[in-house]
């Protein structure tokens, strides 16, 4: 495992805290472009899902859009935002790129979480003399909850990777050692800069886990663990 | 626009080329996932370890995979094997989740009344379980599908040629005709291969478009593409 020593060494050697290209800086950088580009995309995204889901309309337009965004190259929808904004303008042409990166599962976290609530309750909640907006505010926002902040949790791994590519085009952030690195051949940098990348998202993954799992109202969570139980049962007697 | 017509050659020539590296690693992760989503379904304690592992190396954004594997394993990282096994990696940890969610959703019911007309365990697993599983694995394979080919296109950064050079030679030569050609044929690629699973879906499986409308709502679920 000599590799993973050098890039060790790379990773705690002092020079790594200097000059424009310091580890911190990278990280900050990274970080900036991530949650920048996450909270645009959610102050689009969120209000647009939260109507779908709560009229019912516009879902296929909604299917759609996702569907068609997963065939979309990030890379190369990138480059061309570069090419077209100008090369001065990198920053918002990457901005631009992760913001519609992160849209269609932001959208999708907000209209499903909505959608998923049980008719029956939304009902009860008309029938005890509830108006459309406190229906929405205080039975369908804390129910879709979950969903969402799963959605948020897709969005921001998603852009996490996104901007190490983004290191091609100059912006900085985690996945300039490795970008740059690799024609100089140093592979102590590079995978130094791939272990800094991997712990980010890793990082992330797991705070926005406890955060969906923290985002589930109380009164639901007794009552899905009686469900799941149920259900682990039933299947345990399918195959026994 | 000049340039693509001047290109074609080489935009066919890449197009093959990127076909043929997310091809293996889409059939790969199929063949792999179902033998391991049957375990994590069978297996209740395994399941959690498995969807958990899988997740993990999803999250590891792709560049870092990249680096990664070939590092701890002792294999170059400048060969398309190497793109192929990362992507193929992706797909396993889709796809074991939709095969074992498939599975999860073949009524109880069915399956004992297909053991209690004699159907043995390798023989209800291939005409009972599979195919009332198949809606939701062709949901994943769809989404697997469509990421892995758009994905592949990141393997210009470690030197693996593929659509993804239009994207670099058209940055450093400034040419948007060639990064635009690059993404549309990308995405070409991408729906056709689509359209291919959704026939083949009707072919194998013709009872399931009267409950399309269940199927679909699966699909937009598992959203993540990562880049």
């Amino acid at each position: 495992m000599n590799l993973f020593t050098d890039a060790l060494a790379w990773l705690f050697s002092p020079e790594r805290l200097d000059g424009p290209y310091a580890l911190p800086i990278l990280l900050g950088q990274h970080l900036y472009y991530t949650i920048v580009s996450v909270l645009i995309a959610a102050a689009i995204a969120v209000p647009a899902g939260w109507i779908i889901g709560h009229t019912g309309r516009g879902r296929e337009i909604a299917v759609a859009i996702s569907g068609a965004a997963r065939a979309i190259p990030s890379f190369g929808l990138m480059i061309l935002l570069v090419l077209l904004l100008g090369v001065l303008r990198v920053p918002e042409a990457a901005i631009i790129t992760f913001v519609i990166l992160a849209i269609p599962s932001l959208l999708a976290g907000a209209y499903t979480g909505l959608e998923a609530i049980d008719r029956r309750t939304i009902d009860a909640a008309r029938a005890v003399g509830m108006t459309g907006w406190q229906v929405f505010w205080r039975v369908e926002l804390p129910l879709g909850l979950p969903l969402l902040v799963g959605g948020i949790r897709a969005a921001l791994l998603q852009v996490i990777a996104t901007v190490t590519i983004a290191a091609y085009v100059n912006l900085g952030g985690l996945g300039w050692p490795i970008i740059q690195g690799i024609p100089l051949q140093r592979f102590d940098q590079v995978l130094g800069g791939a272990i800094l990348v991997a712990l980010l998202a890793l990082i992330a993954d797991l705070l926005m886990a406890l955060a969906q799992h923290a985002a589930v109202p109380t009164g639901i969570r007794v009552q899905q663990t009686r469900r799941v139980g149920g259900r682990a049962r039933a299947t345990a007697s399918a195959t026994a | 626009m000049t340039w693509v017509l001047d290109n074609l050659d080489l935009i066919l020539a890449l197009s093959v080329e990127h076909l043929r590296q997310s091809i293996i690693p889409i059939v790969l992760g199929l063949v792999l996932s179902l033998p391991l989503g049957w375990v994590a379904w069978r297996y209740q304690l395994v399941r959690g370890p498995i969807i958990v592992l899988t997740g993990l190396l999803y999250t590891i954004p792709s560049l870092a995979l990249l680096i990664l594997l070939p590092a701890s394993l002792g294999y170059s990282a400048t060969s398309p094997p190497n793109l192929i096994i990362a992507l193929t990696i992706y797909a396993v940890a889709i796809l074991v989740r939709s095969v074992a969610d498939g599975l999860d959703s073949v009524d109880p019911a069915v399956r004992q009344s297909a053991t209690a007309v004699g159907f043995g365990g390798a023989r209800r697993f291939w005409t009972v379980d599979i195919p009332l599983a198949g809606p939701v694995i062709l949901a994943g394979l769809r989404v697997t599908a469509v990421s892995t080919i758009s994905l592949a296109t990141v393997g210009i950064l470690i030197g693996v040629e593929n659509l993804g050079y239009l994207f670099t030679n058209g940055l450093q030569r400034r040419i948007i005709a060639e990064v635009f050609a690059g993404i549309l044929a990308v995405v070409l690629i991408a729906l056709v291969i689509d359209l291919l699973l959704v026939l083949l879906g009707r072919m194998m499986m013709p009872w399931t478009r009267a409950t399309a409308a269940t199927t679909t709502r699966r699909v937009i679920m598992p959203m993540r593409s990562a880049a």
